[in-house]
């Protein structure tokens, strides 16, 4: 009975003291990789992004530069992508397109994303702000998005444009009137899981010792309530990345020389007989960034959420 | 005779009964599609072509010019010349003769108090008529009797064609309109929406900027006609889709002003549902330069007289503008066989075209960069041209429209090459050429430097034409921003020849003094002319009497429209 000497507890804790404690972050991330999906959508997002910011330093041709002798080409050597009726180059305006949805997309997002958890989180945290916050909430969706944009745009495109410039112009006001018009459904998902949080033993507790609620809501409500913002913040990027495609495909938006991938998909729809490449390119990327980031969504929000880790 | 046979007979006979005697109504419903959308019936108020072609199908003027650009009495008994009596041998009088029985939409009597009615509504001085160049120097209209209108001008008119003929000064019903004089023209919002006229549809239905519901005019005075019983007058959407809807995918029967690439044109064609139809005249694209300063900071003087351009008031930058276009280009991208290269801003009728300006059928970016360069407009280390701190930036708006992003495109790269930078800007369309008083995109305000489209004139004098561009006619907040001179062009030279030709008779002397006039707004560079277009549209095979009409409006035949 040799074997009755080891200590199998002492064995555990020698374990225990080898591997560096195991941070939240650490789980999320373990959790996350088990999504075959999320994982996939991950790697495609961040490739897209290499590519469109290290794209143009690369691949050198001008996106806006004409050249009528190599009109309507279809993929070469010299232009991979082909090129469109003025023969500009198509994997150029791609890329330049692509920087511009992109940012679009993260930047609106982000906007959306801190207008939604801040009015979701002081709706359901406090009490008193929560009925005319709502009703605000209500009153923004309850607009209608399309004309509203219109009216914007019209009336402070010339305004923003002497401010800052006609690109940083026309970038603030697409990026503020795709966020300020988006934020409505992360406020109310937000407010009503704060609502469930409050109810909860170590809410309680933690009022009990004496918590102040900004202390409370950084500590203890907005961790918990994580998981759902960044699921809205993987449909923000994507809802962005489409609304921006359709004001390009009405024409409103970045002017006419601007690519972007909504206004490349425009400008094709008419040789779509002639050269159907011409659409599929902007939309083969327009879709496949959505998916990602709608599947990256999906992993980060089964990765952030406690009860699911682990399963 | 064998059973058979007679069936056969009979079918027959059921199957060309209708071609036999074709009637009013018979050829059931026709759509046809506007990409540019009607927002007025009345062209006293609007000028754009959509809205004063869709009113021409309910109200129409005293003659009409046909396809060849020669007169044809409407409601008048024959066209008034010398020779008949009904000019006067001094030629300051016209009396038209209306004929007799033609009857309102609503069934009252057409009489000559409707013409002077029609005279006064748009002569009014507070009103802001769109039309009046073509009342230029009328004195005074009046009616001898119920059928015989006399309008006498203030000087020899040696072309008195101009109020009434063609379809941008209809005959408007005296009775509908009463209220409706001078300021107060733009809130009678029923009369302009849905006009009694005398044409052969009227308005069942109107809904500004989309569609319009027409039916058969059951007044009409031909019974026969129209053919069709109800007419569906489509609007909005973009030039390539309303070619597709007539040519691929046959949903509509006829399609206007079709600017879009030509090889797609070619290839939609090619599926047989409809044809192309095209033909020249006095279209011309163009470039407007604005030569007033569009800075928002000048508020309500903004793109007006009191502030010259910064830059654009200098001949040179103008001309090097126009260098640095090679319009062969531009005519190959843009239309193929649907355009041409011209110097003028009046290239037709052929009388008219002045051979002056041929010089800018050649591209010459080294010249323009010269030129530039002689005028003290040194190239920055930005790429861009500036002298005393003013750098040559400008903005360049027009029509939303595929054809023009890509001029826009072209154009701006070609001004690059000279060191000029460029912010496009595109409209919709509708609203652009709409005149709406509160926007501030429309064509007449021209909140931009250089503003790019297509104008002509209908009729085939141009004489009306060419006075758009008097210092009279520049549009301001004092006008309502009416007036057709974009360039705020002002010359007194040019107005004296403008006064001069509408005192000159002989046909020859007309046309020098045209070509003159031409040949100064081009040397002036305030206009650079970019391509002779075309128009285009397309009609369904089954749409029978389609005769493309370059001198006035499209539908100015609608009546003789029928299904084969």
């Amino acid at each position: 009975m040799t074997d009755l000497n080891t200590n199998p507890i002492g064995e555990i804790e020698r374990i225990t003291v080898s591997e560096n404690p195991r941070s939240q972050w650490w789980d999320v991330w373990a959790q996350f990789k088990t999504h075959k999906g999320a994982v996939l959508g991950m790697t495609f997002f961040v490739l897209i992004i290499l590519l469109v910011l290290i794209g143009p330093y690369i691949w050198t041709l001008a996106p806006d530069r004409p050249d009528l002798l190599a009109r309507n080409k279809g993929p070469s050597m010299g232009h991979p992508l082909g090129t469109d009726q003025l023969g500009r180059d198509s994997l150029a305006q791609m890329l330049a397109g692509g920087r511009i949805s992109l940012a679009v997309g993260v930047v609106a997002m982000t906007l959306s994303l801190v207008v939604g958890s801040l009015v979701g989180v002081l709706a359901g945290y406090f009490k008193r702000l929560d009925g005319m916050l709502m009703r605000f909430t209500d009153l923004f969706l309850a607009l209608p998005l399309l004309p509203l944009l219109l009216v914007i745009i019209m009336l402070f495109r010339d305004t923003l444009r002497a401010a800052f410039g006609l690109e940083a112009g026309i970038f603030i006001l697409i990026v503020f009137v795709i966020g300020i018009t988006s934020w409505m459904q992360t406020a109310r998902i937000v407010r009503g899981d704060v609502l469930a949080l409050k109810e909860q033993e170590f809410v309680l507790a933690a009022r009990s010792i004496g918590t102040p609620p900004w202390r409370m809501i950084m500590r203890h409500i907005l961790p918990n309530v994580m998981s759902p913002i960044m699921v809205s913040a993987t449909l923000g990027i994507a809802n962005a990345i489409i609304t921006e495609s359709a004001l390009s495909f009405l024409g409103l938006g970045f002017p006419s020389d601007f690519p972007t991938w909504g206004r490349l998909l425009f400008d094709s729809t008419n040789f779509m007989t002639l050269s159907p490449e011409r659409v599929i390119w902007p939309g083969l990327a327009i879709s496949l960034t959505v998916l990602s980031v709608n599947y990256m969504g999906d992993g980060l929000r089964d990765a952030l959420d406690p009860r699911i880790r682990g399963r | 005779m064998t059973l058979k046979s007679i069936l056969l007979g009979a079918a027959a006979a059921v199957a060309l009964a209708p071609m036999a005697q074709a009637g009013r109504g018979d050829s059931g419903h026709a759509n046809i599609i506007y990409w540019q959308a009607a927002s007025i019936m009345n062209p006293y108020l609007s000028g754009g072509t959509k809205d004063i072609d869709a009113s021409s199908m309910v109200i129409e003027p005293l003659a009409h010019y046909d396809e060849n650009g020669a007169m044809v009495p409407t409601l008048v008994t024959e066209i008034p010349t010398v020779a008949n009596g009904g000019v006067s041998a001094d030629l300051t009088s016209i009396t038209w003769k209306l004929k007799p029985g033609l009857k309102w939409s609503d069934g009252s009597a057409v009489t000559a108090n409707d013409v002077v009615f029609t005279a006064n509504y748009c002569m009014d001085p507070s009103g802001g008529c769109q039309q009046l160049a073509k009342f230029a120097d009328v004195t005074n209209v009046e009616a001898l009797d119920d059928l015989t209108v006399k309008i006498s001008y203030g000087k020899p008119k040696p072309f008195p064609y101009g109020p009434f003929v063609g379809s941008t000064t209809p005959v408007i019903q005296a009775k509908q309109f009463a209220d409706c004089m001078g300021t107060k023209a733009p809130t009678c919002t029923d009369a302009n929406f849905k006009p009694i006229g005398t044409g052969p549809f009227e308005v069942t239905e109107f809904r500004a900027n989309d569609t319009i519901s027409l039916k058969a005019n059951p007044n009409y005075r031909d019974p026969a006609k129209p053919a069709f019983a109800t007419l569906t007058f489509k609007g909005g959407g973009d030039a390539a889709a309303a070619a597709r809807s007539v040519l691929e995918t046959g949903e509509f029967d006829y399609a206007w002003n079709l600017q879009i690439a030509p090889e797609i044109l070619a290839q939609m064609e090619s599926k047989g549902k409809g044809k192309i139809v095209a033909g020249f005249g006095p279209l011309v694209e163009r470039i407007m330069v604005n030569l007033t300063d569009p800075n928002p900071k000048w508020g309500d003087e903004r793109s007006t007289v009191k502030h010259p351009h910064p830059f654009l008031s200098d001949i040179n930058v103008r001309k090097a503008l126009s260098m640095a276009i090679d319009r062969k280009t531009l005519v190959e991208v843009g239309y193929g066989k649907a355009g041409q290269v011209t110097c003028n801003v009046l290239p037709s009728p052929a009388i008219y075209n002045s051979t002056a300006n041929d010089g800018c059928k050649v591209q010459d970016i080294a010249g323009a960069n010269a030129l530039l360069e002689k005028a003290g407009w040194k190239l920055g280390s930005d790429g861009v041209r500036a002298k005393d701190g003013v750098r040559l930036s400008l903005v360049y708006q027009t029509s939303t429209n595929a054809v023009r992003q890509d001029f826009q495109a072209i154009i701006k790269d070609w001004w690059r090459q000279i060191g000029v930078a460029t912010e496009l800007k595109n409209i919709d369309a509708a609203v652009f050429f709409g005149g709406d008083q509160s926007s501030p995109d429309t064509f007449q305000k021209l909140f931009a430097d250089v503003e790019m489209y297509a104008n002509n004139f209908d009729g085939t004098d141009p004489e009306a034409y060419m006075g758009s561009w008097k210092c009279s006619q520049i549009p301001s907040p004092s006008n309502a921003w009416l007036g057709a001179n974009m360039p705020r062009y002002c010359n007194a030279d040019y107005d004296k020849l403008v006064a001069e030709m509408s005192g000159t008779a002989d046909l020859n002397k007309r046309a020098d003094l045209a070509k003159a006039m031409n040949d100064m707004l081009m040397q002036d560079y305030a206009i650079i002319p970019l391509v002779w277009r075309g128009n285009v549209a397309a009609r369904a095979n089954s749409l029978a009497g389609v005769k493309l009409n370059v001198w006035d409006s499209d539908l100015w035949n609608v009546a003789d429209w029928s299904r084969k």
